[in-house]
C-alpha cells in the first residue's frame, strides 16, 4: 500500500484512537463534574431560589459569609475534623502492626476489622447515635462507672456533639488505614528488615528508620482519602444530628446542603458561594496530591 | 497484584519466635480487641433480636427476654418499604458498576497506552474532579437532572453516579494499564492488528484483574452513597435503601428492635460482596498504588 492510498483515518490512527476511546467518558465526566464546577462559580454570584428567575448579586453572597457566624462555626468545626481525623491514619498503622502475624484464624480477624469501612456511613452513624443514646446508651453506661455525665448525652450537648461524630466516623477511616498498612506491610523488603535487625535495630527505632519510609506508598495514600474523607463528611452529621444541637455540629459540606436544599430556604446562590469556599480548601489539597503523583510520574518515566 | 497476607522476614517479630507468655497473650487479646472495636456493630446486631418489651422495660443490655429474630426481620421484609428500597439499590448500583468500568476501560486505555499532547493533563483532569467536593457540583447537577425530567428516577442517579466515578476508575484503570508489558502491545502492532483490536483482545483479557476490583469497590461505594440519593431523589419509587432507611426509621420510631434490624439488612449486601471478593475489594482501595 503506497501511502497516498492510504486514508487519512488510517495515517492518523494514533491520534485518532485514542481520542475516540476517551470521548464517551470524557463526555459524561464533562457534562456531569467539570462543567458544574463552574457554574457553581457563576451560581454563587446570584440570588436564586431555584426556580423563579436569579437575580445578579455580584459579590454580595461572599460578604454575607463574612459576617455569618453559622458559616464560622462550620468553618471551625471543619478544622475540627481535619485535624482529628487525621488521627485514624496512626491508629490505622497502630493495628496493622498488632495483626500482622502469622497466626491460626488472623485472615478472618483481619476481615473483621476492616468491617466498619464496608458499611455505610448512614448505618454508621445509626449504630452510634444508639451507642450514644443518653442513659442507656453503652458509652453513656460506661462513662457513668468513671462518674462522667454528659449532660444530654454526647450528641445532645453542644460541647461534645462534634467530637461524637468524628469518633464515629473515625472509626471507618481506622479501618480503611489499617488495611492500606497491612498491605503496605506485606511488601516491606524482607532483606532490609533482616538487615536492621543486624545492625541492632529493634521495636521503634526499627519503625522509624526502617519500616516507616517503605510505607511511604501507604502513608501518601491514607493522607490522600483521610483529608478528603473528613472535608467529605456529610453522611453521619446528617444521620446523627441534623447538624444540631444549636447547629453546633455543622461543617461547610452540611450547611451548604441546609442552605440550599433544605427547609432554611432554597437559596441556591449563598449555598454555591459555601461550596466554592468549600472547593478552595480542598483545591489547596488537590494540587498538593496532583503535584506529588506529577513527579512521580517524572520519575517513571526516565 | 495478588495479595498473600504474612511474610518470610517480618515486621514486628513473628510472634512465634517469642516466648510463650508473650504468644498466650496474643491469642487471648485478639478476640477481646476484636469484640472491643467492634462493639457498636455487637450491640446493634443484640438489639436486632430483642422484642420491643425489653426496650419499654429498660433492659437494653441484659440478656434478651425473648429472641425475635424472626419475628423483627419478618416485619422489615414483610411490613415495610424496605425491600423496594433494596431493589432501587440494587437497580442503581449495577448499571453504575458497568457504565462506569466501560468507560474507564477506553479512558485508562488511551491514557495509559498513547502519547500525545494534553495526555497527563487530561488524567490529572479526572483525578481532580474525583476528588472534589460533592457540594460544589450539587446544584447544577441538581437542575441538569430537574430539566431532563430524571428528578426522582434511578436513571438520574445512575447517569450521575456514573460520571463521577469515571474520575476514580480511569485514575486505576490507567494506572494499571501502565503497569502491564508493554511489549505486547507493540508486538500486536508489528502484526498490523488494529488498534481497536489490541484494545478488544491484548488489554482488556489482561485487565480482568482490574476489572474485577473496581467492579466491588464501586458497588461499595455507590451502595452506601447517600448525599446523592437525597439530592437526587425522594420517594419511596426510586430512593435507594441508605436514603429509605430514614423513612422506614420514622415509620418506626423509637422501636430499636426494628431500626436495627433494618439497618443491618441495608448495610449487608456490601458486607457480602466484600467476604466473596475480599482480595480483589483490598487490591482496589490502594488505588493500585500499594503493592
Amino acid at each position: 500500500m503506497s501511502a497516498a492510498t492510504q486514508s487519512w483515518a488510517n495515517r492518523n490512527r494514533m491520534t485518532l484512537t485514542p481520542l475516540l476511546f476517551l470521548a464517551p467518558g470524557m463526555l459524561f465526566f464533562a457534562v456531569y463534574v467539570i462543567i458544574p464546577i463552574f457554574q457553581s462559580f457563576n451560581i454563587s454570584l446570584y440570588e436564586w431560589d431555584g426556580l423563579g428567575e436569579a437575580t445578579f448579586v455580584g459579590a454580595r453572597n461572599y460578604q454575607e459569609l463574612v459576617t455569618d457566624r453559622a458559616f464560622e462555626i462550620s468553618l471551625w468545626n471543619n478544622v475540627k475534623w481535619l485535624l482529628l481525623y487525621l488521627l485514624a491514619i496512626p491508629a490505622g498503622l497502630f493495628i496493622a502492626l498488632f495483626l500482622n502475624q502469622t497466626v491460626f484464624g488472623i485472615r478472618l480477624y483481619k476481615s473483621l476489622f476492616f468491617f466498619p469501612f464496608v458499611i455505610s456511613q448512614v448505618v454508621v452513624g445509626l449504630v452510634f447515635s444508639w451507642f450514644y443514646l443518653p442513659n442507656v446508651g453503652l458509652f453513656d453506661i460506661v462513662m457513668g462507672w468513671f462518674g462522667v455525665d454528659i449532660r444530654g448525652g454526647v450528641l445532645g450537648n453542644p460541647n461534645t456533639a462534634t467530637y461524637g461524630i468524628i469518633a464515629a466516623g473515625i472509626w471507618p477511616q481506622t479501618a480503611y488505614c489499617m488495611i492500606l498498612y497491612l498491605t503496605g506491610l506485606n511488601a516491606v523488603d524482607p532483606e532490609q528488615v533482616e538487615a536492621g535487625r543486624l545492625d541492632g535495630a529493634k521495636g521503634w527505632r526499627m519503625l522509624w528508620h526502617v519500616i516507616l519510609p517503605q510505607l511511604r506508598p501507604a502513608t501518601f495514600i491514607a493522607f490522600v482519602v483521610t483529608i478528603i474523607g473528613a472535608l467529605r463528611s456529610f453522611d453521619l452529621i446528617s444521620i446523627m444530628t441534623n447538624g444540631g444541637p444549636f447547629g453546633s455540629t455543622r461543617v461547610l459540606s452540611f450547611y451548604m446542603f441546609e442552605k440550599a436544599l433544605s427547609e432554611y430556604g432554597f437559596r441556591m446562590g449563598y449555598g454555591s458561594a459555601i461550596a466554592v469556599v468549600l472547593f478552595f480548601i480542598m483545591l489547596f489539597f488537590i494540587a498538593y496530591f496532583l503535584w506529588s503523583m506529577y513527579r512521580d510520574e517524572k520519575e517513571a518515566r526516565r | 497484584m495478588p495479595l498473600s497476607w504474612g511474610g518470610a522476614e517480618m515486621f514486628p517479630t513473628p510472634i512465634q519466635k517469642q516466648s510463650r507468655g508473650a504468644q498466650v497473650t496474643y491469642q487471648a487479646l485478639l478476640p477481646v480487641v476484636l469484640i472491643m472495636w467492634l462493639l457498636p456493630l455487637l450491640a446493634v446486631m443484640l438489639f436486632s433480636m430483642r422484642p420491643l418489651a425489653d426496650f419499654t422495660n429498660g433492659n437494653y443490655w441484659g440478656v434478651p427476654s425473648s429472641f425475635e429474630f424472626f419475628t423483627n426481620y419478618g416485619k422489615v421484609f414483610f411490613e415495610s418499604d424496605m425491600p423496594r428500597y433494596l431493589w432501587n439499590s440494587l437497580v442503581i448500583t449495577v448499571p453504575t458498576v458497568i457504565g462506569a468500568v466501560a468507560l474507564s476501560c477506553m479512558t485508562g486505555f488511551a491514557l495509559g497506552i498513547y502519547r500525545f499532547k494534553g495526555n497527563l493533563l487530561i488524567f490529572f483532569m479526572f483525578i481532580a474532579g474525583n476528588f472534589v467536593p460533592f457540594q460544589i457540583l450539587m446544584v447544577p447537577v441538581r437542575d441538569l437532572t430537574v430539566s431532563a425530567g430524571l428528578y426522582d428516577t434511578k436513571l438520574g442517579l445512575v447517569l450521575f453516579h456514573i460520571a463521577f466515578q469515571t474520575g476514580f476508575c480511569t485514575l486505576f484503570m490507567r494506572n494499571f494499564i501502565r503497569a502491564l508489558p508493554f511489549e505486547l502491545i507493540e508486538a500486536a502492532r508489528v502484526e498490523g492488528v488494529a488498534e481497536w483490536r489490541i484494545f478488544w483482545y491484548v488489554v482488556l483479557p489482561l485487565m480482568r484483574p482490574a476489572i474485577a476490583a473496581l467492579a466491588v469497590l464501586i458497588f461499595t461505594f455507590i451502595w452506601n452513597d447517600y448525599f446523592w440519593a437525597v439530592v437526587l431523589t425522594q420517594g419511596p419509587d426510586a430512593q435507594p435503601v441508605t436514603a429509605g432507611i430514614t423513612s422506614f426509621n420514622s415509620q418506626f420510631v423509637a422501636q430499636y428492635h426494628l431500626m436495627s434490624a433494618g439497618s443491618i439488612v441495608a448495610a449487608l449486601p456490601p458486607v457480602a460482596m466484600f467476604f466473596m471478593m475480599q482480595r480483589h475489594f483490598i487490591a482496589g482501595l490502594t488505588l493500585g498504588a500499594v503493592k
